[in-house]
């Protein structure tokens, strides 16, 4: 709290609705894309909350929707329906501007090359966002300069180097940096270690976490590793073909996992004890394709506990209780499901 | 969130090597580029500076002294068929022919980046609106479509460049799209976007740097199409008209002396032939100079 206090962001009133209040609330997400003569439902009615000072981890097959949704919270596409609440105000109201909200979430891509403009040095790049907001050019790379420091890259050495000079994993810290220059109060992490090394993926992960407690952030921490989100996530979304299979408390859903998606996609986890390695393929197959997907339950094509329910009604997210909800008709007793039968 | 002050402190910082100064950097070692950006570069200083670097009045005719060959004391490079020096009018030439292949591609960047960037930052209808009427124009062979439009606005020198710009305008705006649209799509754009920057903004600081090479090295490439083509203009009488000198209009007028002084009646086609090459050689050197995997 030195001589530069005058370029942070006016303090505004952080918080509004309160602790229990959601930072982010989305309700009935639909996304179809309209390809030649079909229909893509990258997304079809999707609801889910993110608590604030919580991480959640979104995770599922590729083309399951998972970029779609970071995307259409960001604004860079519009939703065909539903509903985005900030702290409880409608996104895009006269409440919370378009705006202004975007100061408030921002987002880190995957590719940390096509993510950088090859022509703009690392401290431009990171000083655009606060010099669009109205901040002095001093200011703007001063704080430019804050950040660079504060996700491990030394201000004199980096400021001046162009996206080409650096490499990936330092790529992406100036990502996250600049995903920071805004002090958002969301950070959307799209798959943003997935294309690092293990051991720099390791240190990102880490620098994750400790600007988050610094911070104060709330993550959205989509990735298909599901090693990755379970250390990340408070709680996870397991999503399939444009839906939420399940949700609920990281813990709850790695140990016991109530839909027959989430359970495959844990067994399908590489083994750490050769002994305990995995002979079958717990899931085959493709998922189908979104631009037809299949009747009743999206699973059930590729369900080991498929029965003639799972073709003709479409279960809905049901609350098992712990924070957990699956949206499986064998996580609900009043489904009618043949084998809950042949249990009881 | 205030406590990221504290660690601040502002080192003025020595920039690496921007992204212009490598492509310079590459270019100077590149010996062919070099060499063609040296004789275009003596051409044009010859041009501008054609009354001391000339050894004789280029309008001046003398009719005893009529098509003497190449090597002829006091005309080094003959006489045309008026008896007027040859190297001195080559020299003079030089002013309109190369103006001739500048201007027109000059004007047509900034028109068809202009459009091109438009549409294909835009997108959607506008951009396929913008696009098919301008596929219109592909339909004429550009020396046609210049020869038309030349002869219906009437000969002269204004008029010929107005053509030609009509006729690069389009080829440049379909390149300016293509890399524009793109750009348009990369992720830094997108973050641009999300970071809630408005287009204008994005196309300046992001857009502009990313497009704006490629679009120039496509430019150059069409000076010699140009110059070629206004030489073409003016030899059919739709350009410059006599006594001016220019390249085009030389061949012209000295077709009759084919038989005669053969060298002397192909000194201006040779001109213009050295002149594109470089320029075609000049801008193939930028454009591997600005392609290195950066």
């Amino acid at each position: 709290m030195s001589h530069i206090v005058d370029t942070m962001f006016p303090p505004e009133a952080e918080d509004r609705g309160g602790a229990a209040t959601p930072l982010l609330a989305v309700n009935g997400l639909v996304k179809h894309f309209k390809a030649k003569n079909a229909v893509v439902r990258a997304v079809d009615g999707v609801d889910f909350h993110v608590a604030k000072g919580e991480t959640l981890g979104i995770v599922g097959e590729s083309g399951c929707g998972k970029s779609t949704i970071a995307r259409l919270i960001m604004q860079i596409i519009a939703p065909d329906s539903g509903t985005l609440l900030f702290d409880g105000e409608p996104v895009g109201s006269a409440a919370l501007p378009l705006g202004d909200f975007r100061k408030k979430v921002q987002m880190v891509f995957q590719d940390s090359y096509a993510s950088l403009n090859p022509r703009m040095t690392v401290e431009d790049t990171i000083a655009f966002g606060p010099r669009v907001h109205g901040l002095s050019h001093k200011a703007a790379v001063t704080r430019a300069h804050d950040l660079l420091h504060r996700v491990g890259l030394e201000p004199s050495r980096f400021a001046g180097r162009y996206p080409h000079e650096i490499s990936g994993g330092q790529r992406q810290r100036i990502n996250i940096a600049r995903g920071l220059s805004l002090e958002p109060r969301l950070l959307i992490l799209d798959e943003a270690v997935s294309a690092l090394d293990k051991s720099v993926e390791a240190q990102v992960l880490n620098l994750l976490l400790d600007l988050k407690d610094e911070f104060g952030l709330t993550y959205i921490f989509i990735s298909h590793d599901l090693n990755v989100v379970r250390f990340m996530s408070d709680r996870v979304m397991v999503m399939y073909l444009g839906k939420v299979a399940e949700i609920g408390s990281s813990e709850p859903i790695f140990k016991k996992p109530r839909h027959p998606y989430t359970e495959a996609l844990l067994a399908s986890m590489p083994s750490m004890d050769p002994d305990n390695r995995t002979q079958e393929a717990p899931i085959t197959g493709d998922p189908p394709n979104p631009i037809n997907p299949p009747p009743g339950c999206r699973f059930h094509t590729r369900c080991k506990f498929v029965s003639a329910i799972c073709a003709n009604a479409e279960p809905v997210l049901h609350d098992v209780g712990g924070g957990q909800s699956a949206a499986c008709h064998l996580a609900n007793p009043q489904s009618g499901h043949p084998r809950l039968a042949a249990a009881a | 969130m205030a406590a990221i002050a504290d660690a601040g402190i502002f080192v003025p910082v020595k920039a690496s090597r921007g992204y212009w100064a490598s492509v310079a950097h590459r270019l100077i070692r590149d010996p062919l580029a070099m060499t063609a950006a040296a004789i275009v570069l003596i051409i044009i200083l010859a041009a501008i500076f054609a009354p001391w670097v000339a050894p004789a009045d280029p309008y001046k005719a003398s009719m005893i002294r009529r098509l003497r060959p190449v090597g002829t004391p006091g005309y080094l490079l003959g006489a045309d068929e008026l008896g007027r020096d040859m190297l001195s009018r080559l020299i003079y030439g030089g002013r309109l022919s190369i103006f001739m292949g500048v201007m027109p591609v000059l004007l047509a960047f900034g028109i068809g980046s202009g459009i091109g960037i438009f549409a294909g930052y835009v997108g959607g209808r506008i951009n396929a609106l913008l696009m098919r009427t301008i596929d219109i124009f592909f339909a004429f062979p550009s020396v046609l479509l210049a020869i038309a439009l030349s002869g219906a606005l009437g000969a002269g020198i204004t008029n010929s460049i107005v053509s030609l710009t009509v006729v690069f305008t389009p080829q440049i705006a379909r390149v300016a799209e293509a890399v524009t649209t793109q750009i348009r799509t990369r992720d830094y754009v997108e973050a641009a976007r999300v970071s809630g920057a408005g287009p204008f903004t994005i196309v300046r600081v992001h857009v502009l740097g990313n497009v704006l090479g490629p679009i120039f090295v496509y430019a150059t490439s069409l000076i010699s199409v140009s110059m070629i083509l206004a030489s073409g203009l003016s030899f059919l009488g739709l350009g410059t008209k006599p006594p001016e000198p220019e390249w085009g209009l030389m061949l012209n007028t000295l077709r009759t002396a084919i038989y005669n002084q053969p060298l002397v009646a192909a000194l201006p086609g040779l001109m213009i032939f050295i002149t594109s090459l470089s320029f075609n050689i000049f801008s193939d050197g930028l454009r591997s100079a600005m392609d290195v995997k950066q």
